[in-house]
């Protein structure tokens, strides 16, 4: 069922027009032969294309949102009270947004994390290593430029809390928070930059980026796990990507749509009261889950640290942490100057474990 | 000497238990010989001293030669204290009256230092039992000093004067609420006990608000006395305007007064106010109603009071009914801010309906409550509407999930049939 | 040969069939969504009221704004004022009195001046003010920013 083939199936008559036009022969000959491993680390290969499809959700509810969604510190939280309100299906599409917006930062995480337990970055694949983890970057960066936007109260105080922070770095810190928030506090100008950067900025970036994550991979092809490259040749099975895999990923996508509806229905996302910048923070303030591992951290803290301040001194702990998590391929036992394999995986396993500890913390002590 | 120390015996006017040595001080004068021989005695005779550093007569360039007379300027004490120099001394019990209404009574002098100020305290407080009984000879009644101390006065507006509103139920329990104290008077001491778990006494000493009364507002200041039976329906209709209002018109005032019933009291009661309920309505066990009704015989009586008591059960009822679907469609997840909007009229229906009890009429009261009804008629039917949302969302869902699940399986066959095909 | 190829099809149809469904499942709420409501805007901080003519002098009128009850006057010297109309002491409704020129609560008899201070009777607090702007005719009333 190669679509090369000229004279079978339906599409074949608009596909030879455009080939006489573009030779694509080879390209298509190339992805045809694209396969999947099969391994027992088989189930992890979906997980780059869940996140894609919550990708593709995210911006298509977004582009429906933005039909109704006015920003703006007068307009922002009644439009949205008015989208969930008065609109058909207004309420659906934006508690599909927010369930959505979580899912895939959950998903971006464990396909990471499957990477790296898989040891999938190595070489040739550094590059795409450090494209995904930019990736997850840009949705950490939407997730918190998006939290902002229906403008109630514990959005505003999160984004007060989280921009608070990036004031404490040395030197640059107060130009780098007048610059993020458009002003010296959390105001109209905070929500109208935030804005930009949710529907604009970032996903221009993000879809450069990302397709440069889907090129390298397309290029190089599926990673083949160690135990896979161990066994002979003829006994090494594959899975066709077009049309099996595919139609496989296809499947799961449905079912993750199905799961996001039930979510939307069943749990549908709440609106609080509108943001009050003169009345005091409420109880409990806290960014979104994917955060709050780092926040709960901070806490910890003391005061000062020497002679640095303790929040900085978190910082630079979690910046300098995610360089050296980005540049992972090369700190392998396979670069000049690694570390053993076992080491890093058990690296890994506490870097995970902290995690899911410190974000459960949050969350009930 | 002799004299001097003649002077000097008195019984000690009761000194109001309350937030003495407080407040603002002003400085004492200097040339005043007064001021500084008492400041270097003992105790008693050292204490005005002390205590009027806060006094408002102070405050205002008075001192002590100005009430008790004599000549500031002599250090002897014959001669400072000489009564042919005019020192009265302490003017004791019996006596102040008189004593503060020299100047207190004077309208041309007090108007120099406070034109806003009564001068017919001493007038009023004859006309009052503890002016009577002071006239009378009883030293232990209430005068002058017993509310306001002597040395360090303030202002009713001080919130640490003794008459400033929170501290008045204080200051009149002192005596008021002091069994001993009061044991040849014969009359209770539980005022001040029921008072404070009053919803006036709470409103005034535990939230603090000014707007609710103490003693004085219903008893008088200077012309204290129990009101009269037949006034008390005035006294409390100066605050609760619409109802001695509703009730002027309402059939009970002319019975009242034939049979000498004290108007607001009798339902009530007088101290010890509390909130009634639709209990207190009807001819339950708890009504009020019942207590003349059913003693008269009264079948039209007890007929409009019951009618009176469903109507309100009625209207809360569904008050309390709209106001759970309303929680039952928000915690569904659905938007039900208009519907609580309008239920807000309800609300007012509802304090305006224990208002209008006191018309005593079931025609009367029918007409807010129905208003009252539809309101809450709509917001249910909002409320209903947003809950059958939630149910046609959940619905949707199933279909929905349906739907997917079967083109789920479909792809689950289609690809297991292209792989077979292919091997 | 024929039995796996009406297999095949018969699930074919079935798989396209389903995604037919599926597509309709999607479009619907898609396209009712895509539909503007009756109320085409959201209400914002400001809000309008009527035009100019429905508030003669010395009289007011009530409008809901956002999920309280406000009241727009027009005084006696011509100026239009608006305030909430929750009274501050147990939340009734206020209303404008043309014969005091006061604004009063139905509940307990609190009256309220025309700057909105409470001048008598129970409410403890003033009413908080609106500002009102007239346009083409209209009347908005908006809250402070």
């Amino acid at each position: 069922m190669s679509v090369v083939k000229p004279d079978s199936g339906v599409l074949s008559r608009p596909l030879k027009w455009i080939n006489e036009r573009y030779q694509l022969d080879h390209l298509l000959d190339f992805l045809s032969h694209k396969s999947v491993p099969q391994s027992s680390h088989f189930v992890w290969y979906y997980l780059g294309g869940v996140t894609l499809f919550l990708f593709l959700v995210q911006v298509a509810t977004g582009i429906l949102l933005l039909l109704y969604y006015q920003p703006g510190e007068a307009t922002a939280h009644e439009s949205i009270k008015y989208l969930i309100s008065e609109v058909k299906f207004g309420w659906l599409m934006r508690s599909i947004h927010s369930w959505s917006a979580n899912l895939m930062v959950g998903a971006a995480f464990v396909h990471m994390f499957s990477v790296f337990f898989t040891g999938a970055y190595r070489k040739p694949r550094e590059l795409t290593w450090i494209s995904g983890f930019v990736l997850l970057a840009l949705a950490l960066g939407f997730g918190f430029s998006g939290y902002l936007l229906p403008w109630d109260e514990l959005a505003f105080f999160a984004t007060k809390v989280g921009t608070d922070i990036v004031g404490v770095l040395p030197v640059v810190g107060d130009f780098l928070l007048v610059l993020l928030r458009g002003s010296e506090d959390v105001t109209g100008a905070t929500l109208t930059r935030f804005f930009g950067l949710h529907i604009a900025i970032l996903p221009g970036i993000f879809t450069l980026v990302l397709g440069v994550h889907l090129l390298q991979i397309q290029r190089q092809g599926m990673s083949e796990p160690e135990e896979w490259k161990r066994l002979p040749e003829n006994q090494r099975r594959t899975m066709p990507f077009f049309p099996n895999f595919m139609l496989r990923d296809v499947l799961l996508w449905l079912v993750v749509l199905n799961v996001l509806a039930v979510l939307a229905v069943l749990f549908p996302w709440e609106l609080g009261p509108k943001a009050d910048p003169f009345s005091s923070a409420p109880a409990g303030i806290r960014p979104e889950w994917y955060f709050v591992f780092m926040f709960e951290t901070l806490k910890l803290l003391p005061a000062h640290i020497l002679f640095l301040e303790g929040e900085l001194v978190g910082i630079l702990f979690f910046g300098l942490g995610g360089l050296l998590w980005m540049l992972v391929p090369f700190l392998d036992r396979e670069g000049k100057w690694g570390l053993p394999r076992k080491l890093l995986v058990r690296l890994g396993a506490v870097i995970v474990a902290y995690i899911a500890i410190m974000t459960l913390k949050g969350y009930f002590l | 000497m002799l004299g001097t120390a003649a002077v000097w015996t008195f019984s000690v006017p009761i000194a109001p238990k309350v937030v003495a040595q407080s407040g603002e001080t002003h400085p004492l004068p200097e040339n005043d010989w007064c001021i500084t021989c008492h400041a270097e005695l003992e105790d008693e005779l050292a204490r005005p001293v002390s205590l009027f550093t806060r006094d408002v007569h102070l405050a205002t360039g008075l001192s002590c030669a100005d009430c008790h007379g004599g000549d500031r300027t002599a250090e002897d004490p014959d001669v400072a204290m000489d009564p042919h120099k005019g020192f009265v001394g302490n003017p004791g019990p019996l006596g102040m009256p008189k004593f503060c209404d020299r100047c207190h009574g004077d309208a041309a002098f007090m108007k120099e230092y406070n034109p806003g100020l009564p001068v017919d305290q001493y007038t009023k407080y004859l006309t009052s039992v503890h002016g009577q009984r002071n006239k009378a000879g009883d030293k232990n009644a209430a005068q002058c000093a017993s509310c306001h101390p002597a040395h360090d006065m303030k202002p009713t507006n001080d919130p640490t004067s003794s008459v400033y509103a929170l501290n008045i139920p204080n200051t009149c329990g002192s005596c008021h609420a002091d069994s001993a104290y009061m044991a040849s008077y014969g009359i209770p001491v539980n005022q001040f006990a029921g008072y404070s778990k009053s919803v006036h006494g709470r409103a005034l000493l535990e939230r603090h608000d000014l707007g609710a009364p103490a003693c004085n507002d219903c008893h008088g200041n200077h012309a204290a006395s129990p009101p009269i039976t037949g006034a008390i329906a005035n006294v409390c209709g100066n605050c609760h305007a619409f109802n001695a209002e509703l009730f002027a018109r309402s059939p009970h005032k002319k019975a009242y007064e034939e049979r000498g019933i004290p108007a607001c009291e009798v339902c009530h009661g007088v101290h010890e106010i509390h909130q009634l309920s639709v209990e207190n309505l009807g001819d339950g066990p708890e009504s009020i109603c019942a207590t003349c009704h059913a003693a008269l015989d009264d079948s039209r009586g007890i007929a409009v009071a019951n009618v009176l008591k469903a109507e309100l059960t009625k209207l809360d009822g569904e008050y309390d009914r709209a106001d759970s679907l309303l929680t039952v469609a928000e915690r569904k997840g659905m938007f039900v801010e208009d519907a609580q909007f309008k239920l807000k009229d309800a609300r007012q229906a509802i304090i305006q309906a224990n208002t209008l009890i006191h018309a005593f009429s079931d025609s009367v009261l029918q007409i807010k409550v129905d208003s009252g009804m539809v309101v809450l008629a709509s917001v249910a039917q909002a409320a209903q509407e947003q809950i059958d949302e939630a149910s046609f969302r959940r619905f949707g869902l199933v279909i929905a999930s349906l739907i997917i699940s079967f083109v789920a399986i479909m792809l689950f066959l289609k690809i297991r049939d292209l792989e077979r095909k292919r091997k | 040969m024929s039995e796996p190829v009406t297999r095949r099809r018969f699930i074919d149809y079935l798989l396209g069939g389903g995604l037919l469904a599926w597509l309709g499942v999607v479009l619907y709420p898609l396209f009712s969504y895509l539909r503007p409501p009756p109320v085409a805007e959201a209400q914002a901080t400001s809000v309008k009221v009527g035009p100019i003519a429905s508030v003669p002098p010395n009289s007011a009128i009530i409008f809901k704004f956002g999920r309280k009850p406000g009241i727009l006057l027009h005084t006696p010297e011509g100026e239009f004022k608006a305030f909430e109309a929750t009274c501050t002491h147990l939340d009734c409704t206020v209303q404008y009195k043309a014969d005091w020129k006061l604004m009063w609560c139905a509940c307990h008899n609190g009256r309220y001046n025309l700057d909105g201070i409470n001048i008598s009777g129970p409410p403890p607090r003033p009413l908080a003010p609106y500002t009102v702007h007239q346009k083409d005719g209209d009347l908005y009333v908006s809250r402070e920013a």
